[in-house]
């Protein structure tokens, strides 16, 4: 199929930016969309031409690196998946598409469509672990019993591989379900209990100093999130927060 | 931190937009079921409903708590919308909110905003009138007299035979009104204690206070050839956005306040849109009743 690329290129951090438009010819349906980009560069490479810039590593959906605001939506169209694992059927030959880098005062653009998204990690680094040394005497799994119920929840919670779409779909540019997620999966099991609350208000203190905005609760991030986190952690986050600066 | 996280994080300006909305729903109840007293109770009892709105002490309690919510509730969205609004500097330039959110929740502070102006404006047409006109009428009764005549009188808060004052006598030598309070007007006895030191000849006695006629204004405002249709209809405006707000805000407080068990979701969902529907409604009803079909 054919189709039309309308892309944000973007030469560093300072340069203003704008949308060029590509066209792309005999694109497979059964390309995933970063191969269909691959694809793109290698014809703007042979014609002597910038390649545009994304980010990707796994290609299988597990490590959050790839990104992409694909027709006004973190990830394109489909659901329950990543760019990477997008794929080209999705699409009608003819179309026309946006691609945009994710938005948020908190992820600037490095180049064309690779956004620094290193605000994530300074989150973790606030209180997104548990303080115990675990490698070298791993303890048995079933010493400490804990609610099937809860441990599902907390491997829900655990599923979530930092990729941001969440803060992009938001209309606030909020990181709530990302930082939900990272609480939820320690503070329902009984090893992340011990350090709950600092956890939740550092967490959250880090979340508003990296200039993420507030939850309308509008639940964007839920339906785009690839990993289908739910709204329910940003409700224990809410009450974790609460009980936590109540102490 | 546990202290100033309580006032300055997003989290905890999301419990006081919750906890201000949630008692501004109560608010609505309350009022809703005041007004539908302008259908379904007479002028009088509405009146009288008014009176004790504006002087009993616990209803003042609610009244302050009431402002204060509006306040602050308004304040603090305006703050997070601000926030909001800088946490995207750049904006995309393909956008498919529609596909992943519903309109009244990307549009909660315009509504606000707009529900503002409403309740400054309602405000002035109603509760200023009430509170601060001094040529507030009071409510009157007509009887027709055994000779066939027609003849006023003031309905009063007194009992026995200062329940009515005949409208002719007040403001005469005897029995004047002051705002809506009436006095007995008496000539000072010059042995008195309170007339010591005092140059003045009478000497008044509140004895009876008259009901602000509130539901006059009320129908006249609604049904003012000029202006009637008009304040009728953006009245009407006005509650469907009260409806949108609601509609997104009465579930999203409870989110807010970390409220969400998979077990009663439903259930407040399906409250919180059952009453943005309804309570808008029968607040949109009145004035048009008013308008339409009270006889005057
Ligand atoms: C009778 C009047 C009102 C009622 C009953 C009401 C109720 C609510 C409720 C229940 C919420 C949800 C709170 C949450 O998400 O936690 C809300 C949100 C909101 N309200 Fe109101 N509200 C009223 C008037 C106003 C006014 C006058 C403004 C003025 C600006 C306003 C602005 C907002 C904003 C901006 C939000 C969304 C905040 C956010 O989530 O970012 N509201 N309202
Ligand atoms: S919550 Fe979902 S959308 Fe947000 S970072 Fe995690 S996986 Fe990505
Ligand atoms: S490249 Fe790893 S998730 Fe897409």
């Amino acid at each position: 199929m054919n189709l039309k690329l309308k892309i944000w290129r973007q030469k560093d951090a300072r340069d203003k930016g704008r949308m060029v438009d590509y066209n792309i010819n005999n694109v497979s349906p059964d390309m995933s969309f970063l191969e269909m980009l691959d694809v793109l560069n290698e014809e703007l490479n042979n014609k002597g031409e910038e390649p545009v810039a994304f980010d990707h590593d796994c290609r299988e959906g597990i490590c959050g690196m790839c990104s992409l605001f694909i027709n006004g939506e973190a990830h394109g169209p489909d659901r329950g998946v990543t760019t990477c694992q997008l794929h080209m059927r999705k699409f009608k030959d003819g179309d026309t598409i946006y691609i945009e880098p994710f938005r948020a005062k908190a992820f600037p653009v490095i180049k064309d469509l690779v956004v620094d998204r290193s605000a994530f990690d300074r989150i973790q680094q606030a209180g997104g672990y548990i303080s115990i040394n675990t490698s070298g005497n791993t303890q048995d799994a079933n010493a400490i019993p804990i609610k099937k119920h809860n441990a599902d929840m907390a491997f829900d919670a655990a599923t979530c591989i930092g990729c941001g779409a969440c803060v992009a779909s938001c209309k606030n540019a909020s990181a709530m379900l990302f930082v939900s997620a990272k609480v939820s999966q320690l503070a329902l099991l009984p090893q992340g209990r011990v350090e709950a609350t600092e956890r939740v208000l550092n967490m959250v203190a880090k979340m508003d100093e990296e200039g993420f905005g507030a939850c309308t609760n509008t639940g964007a991030c839920e339906v785009e999130c690839p990993k289908g986190i739910s709204l329910e952690n940003i409700a224990r986050m809410n009450r974790e927060y609460l009980f936590a600066s109540m102490k | 931190m546990a202290k100033s996280a309580l006032l300055k994080s997003t989290l905890a300006k999301k419990y006081w937009m919750a906890l201000t909305g949630l008692f501004l729903c109560l608010f609505l109840v309350g009022h809703l079921l005041g007004n539908l007293q302008l259908i379904f109770a007479d002028a009088l009892q509405f009146n009288m409903y008014a009176l004790f709105m504006t002087t009993n002490p616990a209803v003042k309690i609610l009244s302050y708590l009431t402002y204060f919510s509006i306040i602050f509730h308004a304040v603090d969205g305006i703050l997070l919308a601000v926030q909001n609004q800088k946490a995207r500097p750049v904006k995309y330039v393909n956008n498919r909110p529609d596909r992943n959110t519903i309109w009244a929740s990307r549009n909660m502070a315009v509504l606000g905003t707009l529900l503002l102006v409403f309740i400054v404006t309602h405000m002035v047409n109603f509760w200023a009138v009430m509170h601060f006109n001094k040529d507030m009428p009071l409510q009157t009764i007509s009887i027709t007299t055994p000779m066939g005549g027609k003849q006023d009188f003031y309905i009063t808060t007194g009992s026995g035979s200062s329940r009515y004052l005949p409208v002719q006598q007040v403001d005469g030598e005897n029995l004047i009104k002051e705002g809506n309070k009436f006095y007995y007007v008496m000539p000072v006895d010059e042995n008195s204690t309170a007339a010591k030191g005092s140059d003045k000849e009478t000497q008044k006695a509140f004895f009876a206070e008259g009901y602000k006629d509130l539901h006059k204004i009320t129908v006249a405002f609604f049904k003012n050839p000029d202006y009637g249709l008009i304040a009728t209809i953006l009245y009407v405006l006005s509650m469907v956005v009260l409806g949108f707000h609601l509609y997104h805000g009465f579930g999203s407080a409870f989110q807010s306040m970390g409220v969400n068990n998979p077990n009663y979701n439903l259930l407040i969902k399906n409250f919180g849109k059952a009453f943005a529907i309804i309570i808008p409604l029968l607040f949109a009803v009145i004035p048009v009743y008013i308008h339409f079909f009270l006889k005057a």
